[in-house]
């Protein structure tokens, strides 16, 4: 029988550090898109049961750290963390996205300025706080960005990106850092 | 030269510099411009045209004449200004557009030429003999004239873009701006403060004037000091607010680094800025105009204004025996200033009659006007006309020239506004609304006292406030002159020779009198014919002048004869700002597949498709050329087994109790009738009834379809199934989402394919329990998959989708597998090889104006539903036999080449437009055939099977015979696909 | 845009569907999408001369008003 190894999306891209911003990749388990296939309510209610949040409203997200369910678009949220529950696949769309994004962690004072050279939403304090989400672009790429703690932030990219992203904000990085 | 005790420049902080080869000292604060002065240097540049020795003219952005290279190897810049070029220890800088130097310039014989070179002088001179334009005349003169010149190497520095955010960007740092940023930064309001000098205060730091007890530069740092303190400010200097957009958005260029000499570690050189501003206080300030008389532009002869702001903030006289001369109050502080400095003031020139000079002692001529200069390559003396008529030589070796005040109402602009004339001021000012949610304040809007800026600049932020909801607290006003703003228009002083206008195109008064007398009245026409206006500083300090002069010429008001827009950038920004981050790897995203790293490894070129990379082929030792390898795999997968990553390929997840629907919508066949664990081909079309996409769908369940799309279309596909979805049926019950990303996909192809896999899963499948489209889930060392019994290459094959972390661990184990077996990888010359003997099409033949017609898939369209571009696909033009269809080609010559993109036409017939019958779309050498093959559209095509035709590829030089048969070259039946 | 005609309206009707519109020097509708965002589909009302959005709604809530589906 064989045996197939797996090998993340960053490999041997990551960690890097410039000045006070760190770049890392996160390891999750599990990520799952979830759409709702008639009343969302009833997906947001069993979603609830099942994993102890709700369907997040758009731009925003449910849950903490280890079971987190992030705003993803329209009528779609991502659950992050725990395997789906079967119960969720009778009222809506249930896609696994585990291997689809590569997940990195920007933190570190200064990362709202490195997000500011690639990103075209305001990101800052004020305007996008703690669990707020966004789908947008980072560069040229389609993105999700999520504001897990202050100064700290998830982006997400297309697996096939990995490279692209990690070039792009090392750039913006190393920019950031010169001006001290 | 340098004055003690004053300015702001910091005397205890020697720069060292050099100008055209020779050193020179400077002090930290100091432009290359006010330090070549202090060193007695006027001399900076020669003129476009005419190559006549300049010198500085202003202190500001709009210079128009010191235009130098600044640095040195891949590192020069040309057309810096030298009155922005802030100097560093060790900047290299020099003159431009002089041969062998700007001391003699042998170029300067232009000037000579004159006559011959005047307004639209190519439309009149330089026409005979025709053949010495291009080949004499036009080289000559190009190379003759010019600003500076490229390095012509690789520039290495680095930029940035950038995106901010704020309730209120305030433009300008002046009195009126610092104004405007106090009042609306203490109401909390977020606010950028944007200024151009790398110091805030504007013309502040210029003049001698107090506000309140301190100096002005002192009231100025003391603001900033304050702002800077807030968290809600944000203060940006060096930052050129260079456009208004729609959207409330703002472009800005921010030199980040030019004022310093470090380039390394990713420091960036400048920085382009994008702002989204709710709403924006214009507070440009104003630019002062020359006064065009003969001879008007020899060095040493600038703007009075400029004169002031050498000595009050550089500390430098750019003279030592100085006249000053214009129409209007304000000129004389610069006699008052200079005298005050110790510096002689050898007279002072009011053109107006009834002009009052107050606290000046020195010799005054009233209702007189300078009509000419004299000296060499630097002013020694000037010509004054008085009122009589008289004319009397002064010797001076600096004249301080103005002609009044034109606000910056540039940014309003930009979106299509027109400036409003004012009378009273004998200038523009911003049209209200011009920009919507803008506000403009201070000299920009015609106020020109300090009082009155300072004042205008508390109204247009609480005005500001207001319309962001924000209440205003009281802020105190200080004490600052406000004298009434007092002149009287003089757009040009009589005289024989040539006034100068636009400094940096070389245009003269002559040549917009010219214009006017050979009817070019609108400004329009004046100002492209001329030239005036169009050199790069957008004729910041000509245009009113011109206007002025023209509306005189065609016996128009000013109003009358209108003026011309400006544009972004109000300076000019690099293209590797506004492109900061596009070069190299960062010039588009790179998606690479699970198996790229493995794939270069085994020496695969990679080739582009789309942002993705493929490898080409695989390379063996030994080999020659790229074909062998080819030839090679198309073998594997012929003979043994072949193994492709085809990752790439769209891949979407629909799920619903609608899905079907939605599928027999944008399909033309039928997928409700599809059984779960089968795959189906499907053809989609665009509403005008042409091919948009093909691709297999499979049904893994009920309400669970995964549907395919070719790499290159996968984004269109997913777009229009939302159009459909949201725009067309938003009562559909159906959910989906890309997997593309998810699933790492290989082909297995070739008579070994199953034997590969019963190797390889951990339950081995048969012809029977996995026919020929058949789909499911399969499990490889535990690890949940995908497999699909597709072909694209027409023999026994499958695909295998495992998710994405173990794809490349996937690749490794199924190329081993296949060259244990006699086989191995195979890449995207060969696949295509291997498709085109079978006659499958790719977006080479479904290019956008192909039709199901066309490739012969007219009875995929089924008669028993509605689908996407049914109605339209049956229009008689769509259906017509003489259309284009799709047949195979093979050469008479079995030697021939083929090529793709050659025209058909019939033997013996014309190879013209007239004549043409089609053209060929894929070619690929046939190692079965052991020829080149090819598919192509051809007028009735199915009806000429076995015609010899004639292939022209005009372009090539190629021009064959061809013989049309039928497209499916091998295996026409499709028995290896299903064994 | 959205108002889809039927299979037998007739190629003219279709025609001007597809290929026929007005060209105002003022307001008018157009279809956009938030593609690289959430993905939605919108009917934008913005002015042709001044460039300004007066009103944005989704296409899927323009198209439920509209009725009956084709």
């Amino acid at each position: 029988m064989v045996e197939l190894k797996e090998t993340s999306a960053c490999a041997g891209l990551l960690p890097v550090t410039y000045g006070s911003v760190t770049l890392e990749e996160m390891t999750v388990e599990h990520m799952t898109s979830l759409s709702p296939l008639g009343d969302a309510s009833g997906l947001s209610d069993a979603l609830d049961n099942a994993h102890g949040m709700a369907l997040p409203a758009p731009n925003r997200s449910t849950g903490k750290d280890s079971a987190r369910c992030i705003w993803f678009g329209r009528d779609e949220a991502l659950l992050i963390g725990p395997a789906p529950d079967d119960a969720l696949r009778k009222l809506g769309a249930v896609v696994d996205q585990s291997d689809a994004w590569a997940v990195v962690r920007l933190q570190g004072l200064g990362a709202v300025d490195v997000l500011a050279r690639l990103v075209p939403v305001d990101l800052r304090d004020g305007a996008f706080k703690q669990g707020h989400t966004a789908r947008t672009q980072l560069g040229h790429m389609h993105a999700s960005i999520t504001k897990l703690e202050p100064d700290q932030f998830m982006i997400m990219v297309f697996r096939s990106m990995a490279g692209t992203l990690v070039h792009d904000l090392k750039q913006a990085m190393a920019g950031v850092a010169t001006r001290g | 030269m340098r004055i003690a005790g004053k300015g702001l420049v910091d005397r205890n902080r020697r720069v060292r510099f050099s100008f055209d080869g020779i050193s020179y000292d400077g002090f930290a604060g100091d432009t290359v411009a006010s330090a070549l002065l202090a060193n007695g240097v006027t001399l900076m540049g020669r003129s476009f045209k005419y190559h006549r020795p300049r010198g500085v003219l202003s202190a500001g952005s709009e210079e128009p004449n010191a235009l130098i290279t600044v640095g040195k190897g891949a590192g020069a810049e040309p057309n810096v200004r030298a009155t922005q070029a802030e100097i560093y220890d060790g900047l290299v800088a020099k003159s431009q557009n002089a041969w062998p130097s700007l001391d003699f310039d042998v170029m300067a014989v232009n000037d000579l030429a004159a006559p011959f070179l005047g307004a639209g002088f190519y439309y009149k001179t330089f026409m005979w003999p025709k053949k010495f334009w291009e080949a004499i005349y036009e080289p000559v003169i190009r190379k003759a004239a010019g600003l500076g010149a490229l390095s012509g190497k690789a520039n290495e520095d680095a930029y940035e873009k950038a995106f901010a955010f704020c309730d209120l960007l305030v433009i300008g740092a002046g009195p009126a701006g610092l104004m405007a940023a106090l009042v609306a930064g203490r109401a909390g309001a977020d606010v950028i403060l944007a200024d151009e000098d790398c110091l805030m205060g504007g013309r502040l730091n210029a003049e001698s004037g107090a506000v309140g007890h301190q100096s002005g530069a002192g009231w100025a740092a003391s603001v900033v000091a304050e702002l800077a303190a807030m968290e809600n400010v944000r203060l940006m200097s060096r930052t050129t607010v260079a456009g208004a957009y729609d959207g409330r958005m703002y472009g800005a260029l921010e030199r980040v680094n030019q004022h310093t000499s470090r380039r390394s570690g990713g420091a960036p050189l400048e920085c382009f800025w994008r702002i989204a501003a709710k709403h924006s206080i214009l507070a440009a300030g104003a630019i002062e105009r020359p006064v065009a008389f003969q001879n008007n532009d020899r060095p040493g002869i600038m703007t009075a204004g400029a004169v002031r702001a050498y000595l009050n903030r550089w500390g430098v006289s750019p003279g030592k025996r100085v006249a000053v001369f214009g129409n209007n109050d304000d000129a004389h502080r610069t006699a008052r200033d200079l005298v005050k400095a110790g510096v002689h003031v050898v007279a002072l020139i009011d053109s107006r009659a009834g002009a009052v000079i107050e606290g000046f002692d020195g010799q005054v001529f009233k209702g007189a006007q300078v009509c000419n200069s004299g000296g060499r390559k630097a002013l020694e003396s000037i010509t004054v006309r008085v009122a009589s008529g008289e004319e009397e030589a002064l010797q001076v070796d600096c004249l301080a020239m103005s002609g009044g005040w034109n606000p910056s109402v540039h940014l309003t602009c930009h979106m299509n506004g027109r400036p409003t004339w004012r009378e009273d001021l004998q200038a523009f000012v911003p049209t209200e609304g011009a920009v919507p949610d803008m506000t403009v304040a201070g000299a920009c809007n015609g106020v020109f006292s300090t009082a009155g800026c300072l004042a205008d600049g508390v109204a247009a932020g609480k005005a500001a406030l207001k319309a962001l909801g924000k209440w205003a607290v009281e802020v105190d006003v200080l004490a600052a002159e406000d004298a009434a703003y007092r002149m009287e228009p003089l757009w040009a002083v009589a005289g024989k020779g040539r006034a100068w206008l636009d400094f940096q195109n070389d245009v003269s008064v002559k040549d917009i009198k010219q214009a006017a007398v050979e009817n070019f009245m609108s400004v329009e026409h004046m100002k492209r014919y001329t030239t005036q206006g169009m050199a790069t500083d957008q004729g910041k300090s000509s245009n009113v002048a011109a206007l002025a002069i023209l509306a005189d010429a065609t016996g128009r008001g000013i109003p009358e004869t209108g003026t011309t827009t400006f544009r972004p950038p109000y300076v000019p920004v690099a293209i590797a700002a506004m492109g900061a981050g596009g070069q190299g790897h960062g010039f588009a995203p790179e998606r690479l597949t699970t198996s790229h790293k493995r794939s270069v490894e085994m020496g695969a070129p990679m080739i582009e498709a789309g942002l993705w990379y493929r490898p080409s082929y695989f390379p063996k030792a030994g080999e020659a050329t790229w074909r062998e390898s080819c030839d090679r795999e198309v073998g594997y997968v012929r003979k043994s087994v072949g193994v492709c990553d085809v990752s790439t390929l769209g891949k979407i997840d629909i799920q619903g109790p609608d899905a079907a629907k939605l599928l027999d919508f944008v399909y033309t066949n039928m997928f409700s009738t599809l059984k779960v664990g089968r795959v189906r081909y499907g053809l989609m079309l665009r509403e005008d009834g042409h091919v948009m996409d093909d691709g297999t769908c499979a049904r893994l369940d009920e309400q669970h379809y995964v549907m395919t799309t070719t790499t290159a279309a996968a984004g269109n596909v997913m777009r229009h199934l939302e159009f459909v979805t949201q725009c067309l049926h938003p009562e559909w019950q159906v959910a989906f989402t890309s997997v593309t990303e998810q699933w790492a996909q290989f082909a297995i192809a070739g008579p070994k394919a199953r034997e590969l896999l019963n190797g390889l899963l951990d339950k081995a499948i048969d012809g029977e329990s996995w026919p020929f489209m058949a789909c499911g889930a399969v499990s490889i060392g535990g690890v949940q998959g995908r497999l699909f019994r597709i072909s694209f290459s027409g023999e026994h094959a499958y695909e295998l989708a495992v998710p994405a972390r173990y794809g490349v661990a996937l690749f490794d184990a199924l190329v081993t597998r296949a060259e244990a077996l006699g086989g191995g990888p195979y890449g995207m010359e060969a696949l295509n090889v291997l498709r085109i003997e079978k006659g499958f099409i790719t977006h080479a033949e479904i290019e956008g104006r192909a039709t199901a017609f066309d490739i012969g898939m007219e009875r995929m369209i089924s008669t028993k539903k509605d689908c996407v571009g049914k109605v339209m696909a049956a229009r008689k033009g769509l259906v017509n036999q003489e259309r284009p269809q799709l047949v195979g080609f093979k050469p008479v010559d079995a030697d021939a080449e083929l090529s793709g993109g050659a025209h058909l036409f019939e033997r013996g017939a014309d190879a013209v437009r007239v004549n043409h019958q089609g053209h060929i779309s894929s070619v690929a050498y046939s190692p079965a055939l052991e020829r080149m093959i090819g598919l192509g559209f051809l007028s009735r095509g199915p009806e000429r099977m076995g015609e010899v035709v004639r292939m022209v590829d005009h372009m090539r030089g190629l021009d064959t015979e061809v013989e049309v048969c039928n497209p499916v070259f091998l295996d026409p039946e499709g028995e290896r696909v299903r064994g | 845009m959205l108002a889809r005609p039927d299979l037998d309206a007739g190629v003219a009707v279709w025609d001007d569907y597809l290929h026929l519109r007005d060209n105002p020097a003022g307001e008018t509708q157009d279809l956009w999408q938030h593609e690289a965002g959430c993905g939605a589909w919108l009917v934008v009302t913005r002015d042709t001369v001044s460039h300004e959005i007066s009103g944005v709604k989704l296409a899927a809530d323009v198209k439920r008003t509209m009725g009956a589906v084709s």
